[in-house]
């Protein structure tokens, strides 16, 4: 099983903390304490998943985030000491899969983690198409008319997850219980984010999207009508 | 000649046309005399005021000539003359608009009642002078024409005495000699009246006119009042100086009797005859109007002018205050660069200076305000990131710890627990506590998007849903079957709502809580019912206090912190919605959230009620109350006056009572007897 894991974080006890219970849990953890060092550790690493701390000495967290999805679709998981919102979504909108507000139980983390590992189990043969968005589900691919769009592997699973059931709404935690593997009601704004992000690369005019269609007040379906 | 005869000839029918001429007999007498331009006179209106002039040594009381003694009469011609004031404004219709209208402008303009004072007060001042000045020319005038009068008279007296023919008894020379003494005394604007008159026998009658010749009269002989000749005729043999009234009399320029001074004197043998002098005043008359109208003028234009001139200077000095005023209402508005001219160094730039000053002290002063806050919000931030990160580090590795406990030994495995309970306390506190400051330092800001409300009472359920199932009570939802659309933020609605469920469910004494939910056209509302102890009279508002305790003396059973009504509080104020709590002794309690539908939206109102007793619900409808009530009745009636107190049911005797169905909102859910009986047996009333 895949499981290496990049710890960036500048607290030494924290990020040790978090290797003790990562190893616990059979991952090969990683750290970085400086966000100037992260991406050369990344790039040597290669690491499966990454635990990011926003706020770090060196380059900030946002930035790092950024950097590494222009790289590579590797998950990332934010670290945050802040739940408000304009810091989460900054964080989401840079790149960030998943988040996690400290403090938190480690075996939320752990389940977090797991929940961004776990679809590396080999799907069936399947291509599943709305409008001339096509997805190739076991090659993990898509293209839009021919031309193949790079799609991180959360946006890989959104879309799946909606176009598997076209013209079914799906509610934001439906959604998030599917992709992301909340159990509970979780923060909604994680769906809004990466919606929004799906639709600039899979939609035609992404202000008037008709792959991933908005329902007022209830959810999120593919297709149109 | 002619006219002599037929004075003669006719000398009743003249006296009759005399009388009706409006000059009535006594008229010098009484001062009542009407004026020339006055209305046509009446015929019968014989004086009987005969006093009106005591003590005047004159015998007659000018009508025209304003004296003294009759300031009244002139008062009022002059107030004739004073110029009306123009209507201000149409009043008819919508007047009380109108008048609403200005007393409004009145109350609220300065300038307007300066202005008006102004207008009031300078027009009685002017009145009054020109009143005074006028009278003053007036008299002079007068003063100056009788005198004149009077030296002509007398000189005509005198030549008229010095004639021969006069002085002996009448023969046919008599006649001729008044023919020509009238002849001789005429000159420009002098009209002499020879005239021979005797009285008739025995004193009865009008005087009788034997002979008389007259010059400058429109008709000879002209009526002449017969009061003043019987007088001459009666008493001038006592003083021989002239008599005068004031009168009017047609003179040769006209038919219509001009106002006049009459001078009359007997004169002669056995004073046989008169000589009358009628001077008329048509020219002082006339530079009498004339000098009104120039002084009513000149009163007019001085009025205008100081109205004109203090509305010039009270715009001077109202303007830079209404300039003032309108730099502090857009100060109020926030809009903090608001500054003044500052013109010359008078009180008026003192005025601009100091307002000047104020505002960018006030400007600073919020500068300073607004650095403190982002200084405050900054802090919060940072602490919340230093306060985490190591408690991330203690969380994890209390959870190691906690896992590992069964190989440790009972004392470090105890504590492994206790540790991890506490830590569980310690970071919903801190979340709380840093959402309150948060709150403080206005730094919450609303992230508002279209969802079902509905919906998220259901998904906010869960946690009070658990912590009922193990107290063995139900969360019963009373949600409408259509989504409650509004614009709200997720995040915050669900906390409050976990916040009002968690509340009901461990204060509900074991019983159930009630959920219900509505929505009108502008608000969403969810209210949160329990039946437990419920709130004390002036609790509804202490339960937002935070730290607040019902009974400080409970422990705390769910671990709350203490905060989270504050929180919920502070997170429907966000939205510009309402959380009000409901309470009685024994009765439970109603938490009611209502939220506008769209974001920063108005509330008219709340589409639940708050309080479920004074909207007429039957409580027969709330699962396990019907019993409640009735022994709080029962307890209520049993001691009068006495206040339904918490009547609390053992659990060990009856446990959680069940709804008896779960029927719809507003199903009638009769209370099963036998179940009221048991629970009434074992109800005890707290005293």
């Amino acid at each position: 099983m895949k499981g290496r894991v990049l710890v960036v974080d500048d607290d030494i006890a924290l990020a040790e903390m978090l290797g003790i219970v990562l190893r616990g849990e059979g991952f090969e953890p990683s750290f970085v304490y400086d966000g100037d060092k992260a991406m050369e550790v990344f790039r040597e690493f290669r690491p499966d998943l990454v635990l990011l701390d926003l706020m770090l000495p060196g380059m900030d967290g946002i930035d790092v985030c950024r950097q590494i999805r222009a790289e590579s679709g590797v998950p990332i998981v934010m670290l945050t000491a802040k739940s408000d919102t304009v810091d989460v979504v900054l964080g989401l909108e840079s790149g960030a899969d998943d988040y996690i507000v400290k403090p938190f139980q480690s075996k939320v983390l752990i389940a977090r983690v797991r929940a961004r590992l776990r679809r590396t189990d080999d799907p069936a043969p399947e291509t599943l198409t709305i409008g001339d968005v096509t997805i190739d589900v076991a090659g993990h691919s898509v293209h839009r008319a021919g031309e193949p769009l790079n799609l991180t592997p959360l946006e890989f699973d959104l879309l799946v997850a909606l176009a598997r059931k076209p013209r079914q709404v799906f509610t934001r935690e439906v959604l998030l219980e599917q992709v992301w593997g909340y159990r509970h009601a979780a923060d909604t704004r994680l769906v809004n984010v990466h919606v929004q992000r799906l639709r600039a690369k899979i939609e035609r005019d992404p202000e008037r999207p008709e792959i991933v269609v908005t329902v007022r007040g209830v959810g999120y379906k593919a297709g149109p009508g | 000649m002619r006219e002599a005869a037929s004075v003669r000839a006719s000398p009743r029918g003249r006296l009759a046309r005399l009388r009706a001429a409006a000059f009535p007999a006594i008229a010098f007498r009484s001062g009542a005399a009407r004026g020339p331009a006055d209305s046509p006179p009446s015929s019968g209106a014989p004086e009987s005021s005969a006093g009106s002039q005591p003590g005047s040594g004159r015998p007659g009381s000018p009508p025209d000539r304003p004296r003294p003694g009759s300031w009244w009469r002139i008062a009022s011609r002059w107030h004739l003359a004073l110029p009306r004031l123009p209507r201000l404004l149409p009043l008819r219709r919508g007047w009380r608009r109108r008048l609403r209208l200005l007393s409004d402008r009145w109350s609220r303009s300065l300038q307007l009642r300066v202005v008006t004072a102004t207008l009031v007060l300078s027009a009685v001042v002017v009145s009054v002078l020109g009143y005074v000045l006028m009278q003053h020319l007036v008299t002079e005038l007068y003063d100056v024409k009788v005198q004149s009068s009077v030296n002509i008279a007398d000189a005509g007296l005198a030549s008229a005495s010095g004639i021969a023919a006069f002085n002996e008894e009448r023969n046919s020379s008599t006649r001729q000699a008044m023919h020509d003494l009238a002849k001789q005394l005429a000159s420009t604007g002098v009209t002499p009246y020879a005239l021979e008159v005797t009285l008739p026998a025995a004193d009865q009658g009008p005087p009788v006119y034997s002979a008389g010749w007259a010059v400058g009269f429109y008709r000879s002989p002209p009526a002449l009042p017969q009061a003043l000749v019987r007088k001459l005729l009666t008493e001038s043999a006592a003083h021989r100086s002239p008599w005068q009234v004031w009168t009017s009399m047609a003179v040769a320029s006209g038919p219509t009797p001009v106002p006049g001074l009459l001078i009359g004197a007997s004169f002669g043998y056995d004073d046989l005859y008169q000589l009358y002098y009628f001077f008329p005043l048509a020219a002082e008359q006339h530079s009498i109007a004339s000098m009104q109208r120039t002084l009513l003028l000149v009163g007019v234009a001085v009025v205008f002018l100081l109205v004109a001139i203090v509305w010039l200077v009270t715009r001077w000095v109202v303007i830079p205050v209404r300039l003032a005023a309108q730099g502090a209402r857009r100060l109020s508005t926030g809009q903090l660069n608001e500054r003044m001219e500052v013109r010359g160094t008078d009180e008026l730039a003192a005025l601009a200076t100091s307002f000047n000053e104020m505002a960018a002290s006030l400007q600073e002063k919020l500068q300073e305000l607004e650095d403190l806050s982002q200084v405050q919000r900054q802090f919060v931030s940072d602490v919340s990131h230093e306060l985490r990160t190591p408690l991330t580090t203690i969380r994890i590795a209390s959870d190691v710890l906690f896992a590992a406990r069964q190989e440790m030994d009972a004392a470090a495995g105890r504590s492994a627990e206790l540790m991890q309970s506490q830590l569980e306390r310690f970071e919903s506190l801190l979340t709380d506590l840093l959402e309150i400051s948060r709150y403080d330092a206005n730094a919450a800001t609303l992230d508002a998007e279209a969802v079902d409300v509905c919906a998220i009472v259901r998904q906010s359920a869960d946690v009070a849903q658990q912590l009922a199932e193990r107290r063995g009570t139900k969360i019963e939802f009373r949600l409408p079957a259509e989504p409650c659309i509004a614009e709200v933020d997720r995040r915050r609605v669900e906390r409050i709502l976990r916040n009002l469920l968690l509340n009901a469910v461990e204060h509900g004494e074991n019983r159930d809580t009630v959920v219900t939910a509505a929505m009108d056209s502008a608000a969403v509302a969810v209210s949160v019912r329990d039946f437990g102890v419920g709130l004390a009279p002036g609790e509804e508002q202490l339960v937002f206090d935070r730290f607040w305790r019902a009974d400080p003396a409970r422990a705390r059973t769910s671990g709350g912190t203490g905060l989270g009504l504050s929180i919920a509080l502070e997170d429907a104020r966000l939205h510009g919605g309402w959380l009000e709590a409901w309470g009685e002794p024994g009765r439970g309690s109603v938490f009611r959230l209502t939220l506008p539908r769209t974001a920063h939206g108005e509330l008219p109102g709340s589409p639940l009620p708050l309080n479920p007793y004074a909207a007429g619900l039957d409580t027969a409808e709330l699962p396990g109350l019907a019993d409640l009530t009735l022994t709080a009745a029962a307890d209520d009636t049993s001691r009068s006056g006495a206040h339904p107190h918490a009547v609390a049911r053992g659990d060990d005797a009856g446990g959680p009572v069940e709804p008896a169905t779960s029927a719809g909102p507003g199903g009638p859910r009769a209370a099963d007897g036998a179940a009221a009986d048991a629970a009434g047996s074992e109800v005890a009333a707290r005293g």
